[in-house]
């Protein structure tokens, strides 16, 4: 019924705005092309100024309603993150003195020079020291950004240190797999073809393989704070994303192609609690790139903690492939934990967030 | 019809072409016109280019209406709307849409938006209408490629509608349409028969541009009239040249990646795909490229957000100029700048995959390019404002557009610095602060630079003007909209917020911008019902507008003003005017404007 009612009255309002719009035509024409045109000229040069006060205004109270939501707000979490953050603001402070010095002149141009019988127009078609001058200096500032963007971006992209711990994330419709290498901190090989969610191999590790037999699945992502790590990143059915906010990170996952990615993680979970003010946060691994009707609830859980706390999560792991061995022996087939959450999900995307 | 068919701009010499002056406007004397070719299947480049605009138009507002329909989700994700059940059926079951109708309508608005309003609608319309009229020729270089670039469009336009109304629904993977998720059924409902249908119009979409861009091409190098030098032509013919060559030269790239998805689909080909396990099923291709589509979708894909941008700013060149009553700032700049963007456009397609594993060295490469961009961007800008400088402006509604397209194109041309530099795009790509960027600088810029062009070209496509209240409603509305739209969008973007989302609720990161959400939809209606607005004022003023009483309503230089206010077919009832100056003597030596056809004065100042 509602929709009945704001139908009608959105086409009342075009009616009437109909109207007026031909109403006032008719008036330009009895009070004279030359007068109506003087008129609304001064009225659009004023909307101009009102446009960009307004809207400067707008900006700062936009700004103070929405900044303490963004990430600019808290530290990042990670050390590439604070590289990250320091390009963010140096570019910000740039394109921000540009944005205002550009938008006033317009502005304040569109005003300024409005109709009037008594200007008479400057004949200005080049000059060109001016055009030098606006091509160098923008070219100065871009290659101070360039400069430092290129010098992060080869410290982010990066060998990660000999040390790191190793990890390996694989994405598929719609949720996030972990595998670590265990005591040999080697990773066992994987093919595709083994892939068997319903026998304890989701992930498709080549049991064949010595080094997978120590390797451990787990649905969440624990990280020792201090301690870089190095995410190997798989998908297995089309490209997803390993989004990291609060690290200001971000791969994607290709089926085929294996990527990495490397960070040291900065503050643990709970030390984000205290930061944040927030007593539910959780660092989250977001798919950031299309995957599917389920990509928005796409999640994943990564747990910063310390040393003592990582080792005793990791001592109550079993290796994957124990538990395949032991669901064999005995004829009763058992699913591990992992392989249930995940044919879970498969046809509940949303099972896992609740 | 066809054996008088004026395609031949050499020809025109002899003048024998004056089919109907203004007078005798809709009555031919020389040879009757039947609906048929007169309207539907014409040759003269001007009825082809208002076919582009209305076709253009048309799909805008299915364009529209799908980006209201999933705001509607955004900003009210926990409300039901029992009337979207009675539309939409199973895609909005219990009045709520369902995600993969989300995602099919974020995918068409994309796809119809970037392709078939904002390329066939903004260059097809204004490359159509302008070309002949501004280089001084009788019609385009072939009328009958033309045509036919019309026809393909036309043809493209009704296999994607009826990708519409498919059982498993439309494409549905974004308008990026990355495989493997395109080209696997199992996927993704949108990845069935919907993706064929889409790749299938993108074939015949690209049919149609290769055809029109060909015949610009060849009509600004070959038809210009007597004394028409290439550095005398107006600025939009310089862009929509510009414009042509990248489409020549990247569209079929887009074709080699499309015809190898459609052959990955259906011909069991593993060009993209590689050790794929699919909802448990284990495919048997290897050895493909997921990425390397991405390369060829790329290469097309980042020119073509310059064939969407360039005309938009060679029209709001000239209006900027025509209603300063000032010359065009630094002419040859202008040109070379444009220049600049169109070989730079090549260049830098890998900076939209930085986070693909790219190769850091490669990635280098297409940061240093992408920012280079920024340099003749900035000339521009800075063109523009010594344009408006000490001119003697009139806000005509084109002349608003342009002024407000200037803004946009600041505002967001800066924030692609943000994401051009790969560090930083690492953290911010796929976010909201993408979708704020191209927004502004390449949808709403250019979508106000098609604006400006309507308005000001108007009155040369029906001898009528718009409605001026409801053209100064449309564009205040427009501007203060947009930026409502769109400016908060960079705040979520630099919360990490992940675009291609329905639905943020069960994020800790993302949940806090619902009352933001619930902000842009209402204001997105509202500028949606002003579109409609000018809608209605552009079929309404074509048959009841104010009449245009005098051939050069705008005071401009340019040679389609010395046109009948009605121009025929051949555009000229006479000899082709010839071309003395360059077209910006405006305010020069006392005068007003003085038109290129004027020879110049013994006296003249030189500048």
């Amino acid at each position: 019924m509602s929709g009945y009612f704001i139908f009608i009255i959105l086409v009342l309002a075009f009616v009437l705005i109909f109207q007026i719009s031909k109403a006032s035509e008719y008036v330009s024409v009895l009070k004279g092309e030359e007068k109506s045109f003087k008129q609304s000229n001064r009225i659009n040069a004023f909307m101009f100024i009102l446009f960009m006060v307004l809207g400067l205004f707008g900006a700062w109270w936009c700004n103070e309603l929405l900044y303490d939501r963004t990430l600019l707000a808290q530290p990042a979490a990670s050390d590439h993150g604070e590289k990250i953050d320091f390009m963010l603001w140096l570019t910000i402070i740039v394109t921000g003195v540009v944005f205002l010095m550009t938008q006033i002149l317009l502005f304040w141009f569109a005003f300024k020079y409005q109709h009037s019988e008594k200007r008479t127009v400057y004949f200005f078609p080049h000059n060109n020291k001016l055009e030098l001058l606006w091509t160098v200096v923008p070219a100065i500032f871009l290659t101070i950004l360039v400069g430092f963007g290129l010098f992060y971006w080869f410290k982010i992209t990066g060998d990660a240190p000999k040390d790191a711990q190793i990890v390996e994330i694989t994405g598929k419709q719609f949720n996030w797999m972990m595998r670590y290498p265990g005591k040999d901190n080697v990773l066992g090989r994987k093919n595709y073809r083994l892939t068997d969610a319903s026998n304890g191999n989701a992930l498709g590790v080549d049991w064949e393989d010595g080094a997978s037999h120590d390797d451990i699945e787990a649905s969440e992502m624990h990280l020792v704070v201090g301690k870089p790590v190095q995410l190997v990143i798989n998908a297995q059915d089309v490209i997803h994303d390993v989004g990291l906010v609060h690290f200001r990170l971000k791969m994607d996952a290709v089926p085929g192609i294996p990527t990495t990615l490397w960070f040291t993680p900065k503050y643990t979970t709970a030390q984000m609690k205290e930061i944040t003010g927030n007593k539910e946060f959780v660092y989250e691994i977001s798919c950031d790139q299309m995957c599917g009707s389920g990509h928005y609830s796409m999640r994943g859980v990564i747990v910063v903690e310390t040393q003592e706390e990582y080792d005793a999560w990791m001592a109550s792991k079993k290796p994957q492939y124990v538990t395949v061995q032991e669901a064999a022996a005995p004829a009763a087939p058992k699913a591990d934990s992992t392989a249930a959450v995940a044919t879970a999900t498969m046809s509940k995307p949303l099972a896992q967030l609740k | 019809m066809s054996s008088e068919t004026i395609s031949h701009g050499h020809a025109a010499e002899a003048s024998v072409h004056s089919h109907d002056s203004h007078e005798a406007h809709g009555h031919d004397h020389h040879h009757e016109e039947s609906f048929l070719t007169k309207y539907i299947f014409s040759t003269d480049h001007k009825m082809i280019g208002k076919q582009f605009l209305i076709t253009g138009i048309i799909w805008a507002i299915i364009g529209g209406l799908f980006s209201v329909l999933f705001r509607l989700q955004l900003g009210y994700p926990d409300a039901s709307f029992p009337i979207l059940e009675d539309l939409f059926g199973k895609w909005a079951a219990g009045g709520r849409i369902s995600n993969e109708f989300y995602y099919a309508l974020v995918t068409m608005h994309g796809t119809i938006l970037v392709f078939f309003v904002l390329t066939a609608g903004l260059s097809g319309t204004f490359a159509n209408i302008l070309i002949p009229l501004q280089i001084g020729a009788r019609d385009m270089a072939s009328g009958f490629m033309n045509m036919l670039s019309y026809w393909f469009f036309f043809l493209a336009s009704v296999v994607m509608f009826a990708s519409l109304f498919i059982q498993t629904g439309p494409a549905s993977g974004g308008w990026t349409i990355y495989p493997p998720l395109s080209a696997l059924g199992q996927a993704s409902e949108g990845s069935k028969l919907g993706m064929d249908f889409w790749l299938i119009s993108m074939a015949l979409f690209i049919v149609s541009s290769l055809l029109g861009g060909l015949n610009y091409i060849s009509t600004i190098l070959n038809l210009r009239t007597k004394g028409m030098s290439m550095t005398r032509m107006p600025l939009t013919m310089w862009a929509i040249f510009f414009t042509a060559v990248l489409g020549v030269l990247s569209f079929p790239v887009l074709l080699s990646g499309a015809v190898l998805l459609l052959f990955d689909r259906n011909l069991g080909t593993s060009f993209y795909l590689s050790e794929i396990v699919v909802k448990g099923e284990i495919l048997p291709n290897e050895g493909g490229s997921a990425i390397l589509f991405q390369h060829l979708f790329w290469f097309l894909g980042h020119p073509e957000v310059y064939i969407i941008l360039l005309p938009a700013m060679g029209m709001v060149s000239e209006i900027l100029s025509v209603n300063s009553r000032k010359p065009i700032f630094g002419y040859l700049a202008m040109v070379g700048s444009l220049f600049a963007i169109c070989i730079l456009a090549f260049l830098v397609w890998a900076h939209h995959m930085f986070v693909t594993g790219l190769n850091p060295f490669l990635g280098a490469f297409f940061v240093l390019l992408t920012l280079l961009i920024a340099v003749p961007s900035a000339i521009k800008v800075f063109n523009w404002l010594t344009t408006l400088w000490k001119g003697n402006i009139r806000f005509t509604p084109g002349m608003l557009f342009s002024i407000g397209f200037v803004s946009l194109f600041i505002s967001g041309g800066l924030t692609g610095i943000f994401l051009g530099n790969s560090t930083l795009d690492i953290h911010l790509h796929d976010t909201y602060f993408v979708v704020a960027h191209f927004h502004i600088v390449m949808g709403v810029a250019s979508f106000f630079g098609m604006f400006a062009g309507v308005y000001h070209w108007f009155p040369k496509m029906y001898g009528r003007y718009l409605n001026n209240t409801m053209a100064y409603i449309h564009f205040w509305v427009t501007l203060v909209g947009s930026y409502l739209i769109f400016w908060p969008m960079h705040y979520s973007g630099l919360a990490g917020m992940p675009r291609r989302y329905t639905d943020w609720s069960n994020w800790q990161s993302f949940n806090q911008f619902q009352d933001m959400n619930r902000f842009i939809s209402t204001v997105a209606m509202v500028v949606f019902a002003v579109q409609i607005l000018f809608v209605f004022n552009f079929f309404y003023s074509i048959f009841k507008g104010r009449q245009v009483k005098s051939e050069n309503p705008w005071g401009a230089n340019t040679l389609e003003w010395t046109t009948p206010i009605n121009p025929g077919h051949g555009n000229w009832p006479s000899d082709i005017p010839e071309v003395h100056r360059w077209a910006y003597d405006y305010g020069k030596d006392g005068r007003e404007f003085i038109p290129q056809t004027e020879p110049i004065g013994a006296d003249e100042s030189k500048h």
